[in-house]
């Protein structure tokens, strides 16, 4: 019963081959160099795939020092030589990994790994379109991310190190190489990266709008796009207006680093070197200009997570959304905002109070819409019959996360509170709750709920109630407790605390978490296993429409081609969430409209 | 050794659990695979009660482990510091209540609400009262929250009391100086090009008329109970923070743009030695912002002492100027005027400074 519908749709348009290209693809252009969504979505997807993992290996380790700060891994000197001298980790490896970690986790994993992935693959199949408006581009977005890869990969080898300052690289310490090893060549390359980075996402950002609002099928309008569209769209809108920002500061940075230039510098004396003649800058223009596009960043890196799991929840409750138009209105208001709040994260800089003030509220205003979308996802589980799919657990385990974190960042907004936690464990155990955790839970669950589309096959799914528990009582084991050690003003970024009568108290405490997190990063490489063994020897995927789900990237057949829709590109006559409606399970959009139907 | 042990462990380990989990595939398609969707379903419906009820417990347990180690468990140190507890524990109650209620409410949705093939699903899409109450009710709370922050976001970056005592703050790759004004309360000029960091850590320009009596310390700053402080921070290379955690404040010190921060320190180190019983305490300094591979060991220390305690104290201070020029210290010219060395000593002490003062001279009114 659940695809007779959607195979009856599908035939009604016919075969006639209309709109579909006949390629002769060689394993180039098919697996290579690719002009097709659904496999520039994958390549995307498992490039981030690889970051997470060397990445999440990053913070393992760092996480080592943290636990077992007197402990020695001669097995760890044997594979990285210098860095772990005699066995012990050493502070210019400790903040090589957090820096690198960081950096990695943001650009590459949450932000080209997620709507990179994402955005590729259901823009054209939601919107019932054979492709994106530009393939060519959007091949080259992906090629200028994997570019940006290998120059960030190939600064951890060169002698003085990866860069070392914090993600956010703020100068005048990633502008002087004399203050920092990490700072010399491993900078340049950070900042190549990070604008070849830039491009990409330019590339992606700009064809994901111009897909969205040209290529629409019939009868898709605005407001019956899918809710994961939705936030695709703003999703890009905030990365093409932000990522320039951040590319323009890079410049300044690289003018101050290699050609004499003040933008940043200004009355510097280095240990060792002396009195720098750089007079007039200002270190806090970088961090204006950093944060316009981080905090967009969060931004870009959550909402394609809220997007997913709007419509996973949806049906997976086998009930609507609720509020369609007040989650269109809070994404809006979120992504306007998103522009407005970025000095938050500079209340300590010595920021004029009033300019402070104005920020305070703006900050805040950002929770009114968060508040009515946690409401609007409890209400959809509400009175919902709910199918626990891998993918809906970690629909719920976001939902949970988001207002977890949430609620940490009305204390951090709050500049009064920020001027104590600010830089603490805290603001690690905010971050990485909602916007680490939470977006990579957002991103599982695209992945388990759009893995039958991308491969014809299901992932197992006790591998996935496995993964799904283990990860949620992990992420809340790992980062629960770290508030604490917030409370107690003891700083992140810190490579060791046996020296701090402040903070000490906190040993056994850092090794459970890294126990803990060590435990966690096993049970991603069980989902990596999955993954992969699936790809290749999964579950063959016999029915059209395994989710029973309205939106039109299940109607296309099993393993769609490139194009698509074999026939014509179907019809949409209804918005995606009729689910229960009238007592029917659920009405495909390309159902149309019956005479005796209610209004929703 | 161990080490391939405890990996072939591990593969062990993940090997068992693909099989397994393999095996359950097979063992669903034997048994009908709606029949084991079922029952899968049932598991997680129940797991998500479980999760509720022992997240819940967690979070209490967690809390009693660790409270006691967070500064809520001492009194804040200053009277900024007693405000901002006060506002915590007001934002702490109002999102606890928020956590809880929305906790409760997802997993329990989860478990109640789980697949039934009695249910009939409440097609429920929008309702205009319910949206118009939920985001009205987060922005009055709110607003409260921003009234209650911004008083004391006002309070804490407002002008110190005019009987507050003055610290220049420096920080640099990886300490921190700190500089008094001496007998005429008024800092010398300074310009980091004639930072020596031997004797003029800060680049105090000596023929400064307010210069001479300048105090250099490093890492141990001392304060007075009751008296307003106002540090004024700076750095020398890269950006640091004072982290003042007791006191709960920070702020960040960028090379060539003074910041400020004030507060009233209530508790002398001692007393709150006692309060803490622990013989250790200190009021530590911190670094709380990322400046080098040294940033975790750049500490420093606020000893908060009585009026009559820092008087003695800074009676024993050398000026840096006389530490700079021993030859100008009055004190080790007697001892030379004894030996009998005096010409010597003055013509010495005559030409040194004398020679630099020209170029400082011309270097600070370029600056001004």
């Amino acid at each position: 019963m659940s695809h007779e519908a959607a195979l009856h749709t599908h035939e009604s348009h016919g075969h006639d081959d209309h709109g579909h290209h006949e390629h002769h693809d060689t394993f180039l252009t098919k697996y290579v160099f690719s002009q097709d969504h659904k496999m520039i979505a994958k390549q995307f997807l498992i490039t981030g795939m690889v970051w997470a993992v060397l990445g999440g290996l990053m913070s393992v380790l760092f996480r080592l020092q943290l636990g077992y700060p007197d402990a020695s891994f001669p097995w760890l000197e044997s594979i990285l030589g210098k860095w772990v001298k005699g066995g012990q980790i050493t502070p210019e490896a400790y903040y090589a990994l957090v820096t690198t970690h960081g950096t990695v986790l943001v650009f590459f994993v949450l932000t080209a790994g997620l709507s990179g992935t994402f955005a590729n693959f259901l823009i054209p199949l939601q919107i019932g379109a054979r492709d994106m408006a530009s393939p060519f581009m959007n091949m080259l977005s992906y090629w200028f991310f994997f570019t940006a890869s290998i120059v960030m990969l190939s600064s951890m080898f060169v002698e003085t190190g990866p860069f070392s300052g914090g993600w956010t690289a703020y100068p005048p310490l990633s502008a002087l190489g004399d203050a920092s090893p990490g700072s010399k060549s491993g900078m340049d390359l950070w900042i190549i990266s990070m604008a070849l980075f830039v491009v990409s996402s330019l590339l992606g950002g700009l064809n994901y709008i111009a897909t969205i609002l040209n290529m629409r099928t019939k009868g898709m309008s605005m407001t019956r796009l899918p809710l994961t569209i939705w936030a695709l769209f703003f999703t890009a809108v905030l990365g093409v207006l932000s990522f320039p920002v951040l590319l323009s500061g890079l410049i300044l940075l690289i003018f101050d680093r290699n050609f004499g230039t003040s933008f940043y510098l200004s009355d510097i004396f280095v240990n060792g070197v002396g009195a720098l003649s750089n007079e007039g800058g200002s270190a806090i223009l970088y961090q204006h200009l950093f944060w316009f596009l981080g905090h967009p960043e969060v931004y870009i890196i959550l909402l394609p997570a809220m997007g997913m799991v709007s419509e996973i929840m949806s049906v997976n409750s086998r009930k609507p959304i609720f509020g369609y138009m007040a989650m269109l209105g809070s994404l809006f208001s979120i992504a306007v905002l998103a522009f407005l709040v970025w000095a938050h994260h500079m209340f300590v800089t010595g920021l004029n109070p009033f300019l402070g003030s104005v920020f305070v509220l703006l900050t805040l205003l950002i929770a009114v819409p968060s508040a009515i979308k946690v409401f609007n996802w409890l209400t959809t589980l509400w009175r919902g019959n709910i199918r626990f799919t891998p993918g809906m657990l970690f629909s719920i385990g976001f939902v949970s996360l988001f207002i977890s974190g949430g609620l940490t960042g009305i204390w951090l907004g709050n500049a009064a509170l920020d001027i104590h936690l600010h830089d603490t464990y805290f603001v690690v155990a905010h971050f990485h709750i909602v916007m680490g955790v939470a977006s990579m839970f957002g991103m599982f669950a695209g992945v388990y709920h759009w893995f039958p589309k991308m491969y014809g096959r299901y992932l197992n799914n006790s591998l996935g109630y496995i993964h799904f528990w283990v990860t949620m009582a992990g992420a809340y084991l790992i980062f629960w407790p770290m508030h604490y050690e917030g409370l107690a003003g003891m700083p992140r970024r810190y490579f060791d605390f046996s020296i701090w009568e402040s903070f000490k108290q906190f040993a056994e405490l850092n090794k459970f978490i890294t126990i803990v997190s060590m435990i966690v990063f096993a049970t991603q490489i069980l989902f990596l296993i999955n993954f992969f063994y699936s790809v290749f020897k999964g579950r063959k995927v016999t029915t059209l429409n395994p989710w029973e789900s309205n939106t039109l990237e299940w109607t296309t057949p099993i393993n769609p081609g490139h194009g698509n829709w074999p026939g014509e590109i179907p019809e949409v006559h209804r918005w995606p969430y009729d689910y229960g409606k009238d007592g029917v399970d659920y009405i495909p959009q390309t159902t149309p409209v019956g005479e005796n139907e209610s209004s929703h | 050794m161990s080490l391939y042990l405890s990996i072939a462990i591990i593969a062990l380990i993940f090997v068992v659990i693909f099989q397994i989990a393999k095996a359950s595939e097979y063992v669903s398609i034997l048994k009908g695979e709606e029949n084991s969707r079922k029952q899968n379903n049932k598991i997680n419906g129940f797991l998500m009660f479980a999760f509720l009820v022992l997240g819940f417990i967690g979070v209490y347990v967690c809390n009693e482990y660790l409270f006691d180690k967070t500064l809520l468990a001492q009194p804040a140190a200053s009277v900024q510091g007693e405000k901002l507890d006060q506002m915590l524990w007001i934002t702490l109650a109002i999102t606890g209540a928020v956590f809880i209620a929305t906790q409760f409410l997802l997993f329990w949705f989860a478990y109640k609400y789980q697949e039934d093939e009695n249910r009939k699903v409440f097609f429920f899409a929008h309702s205009t009262k319910l949206e118009l109450i939920w985001t009205a009710i987060p922005a009055i709370t709110l607003t409260v929250l921003v009234v209650f922050g911004l008083r004391n976001w006002f309070f804490f970056t407002g002008d110190a009391p005019k009987n507050a005592m003055v610290v220049e703050v420096t920080g640099k790759q990886f300490g921190w100086i700190f500089r008094y004004s001496g007998k005429d309360a008024v800092f010398g000029k300074k310009y980091y090009k004639n930072i020596d960091p031997a004797t003029n850590s800060v680049g105090i320009i000596w023929d400064d008329k307010y210069a001479q009596d300048d105090i250099l310390t490093e890492q141990t700053m001392y304060v007075v109970k009751g008296q307003p402080v106002k540090l004024i921070i700076g750095s020398r290379d890269v950006i640091h923070d004072v982290g003042l955690s007791h006191f709960r404040l920070k702020m960040d010190a960028v090379p060539g743009i003074p910041t400020t921060m004030w507060f009233t320190p209530l508790y002398t180190t001692k007393e709150m030695r006692e309060k803490t019983g622990n013989p250790n305490f200190a009021y530590e300094i911190s670094c709380d912002q990322m400046c080098g591979n040294g940033h975790y060991s750049m500490k420093g220390i606020v000893e908060v002492v009585e009026q009559d305690e820092y008087d003695l104290w800074m009676a024993k201070q050398k000026a840096q100027y006389l530490v700079a020029f021993p030859e100008k210290d009055p004190e080790a010219a007697k001892a030379a005027d004894a030996e009998g060395k005096v010409n010597a000593a003055a013509t010495e002490a005559a030409k040194a400074p004398g020679a630099k003062k020209d170029s400082t001279a011309k270097k600070a009114t370029a600056k001004m």
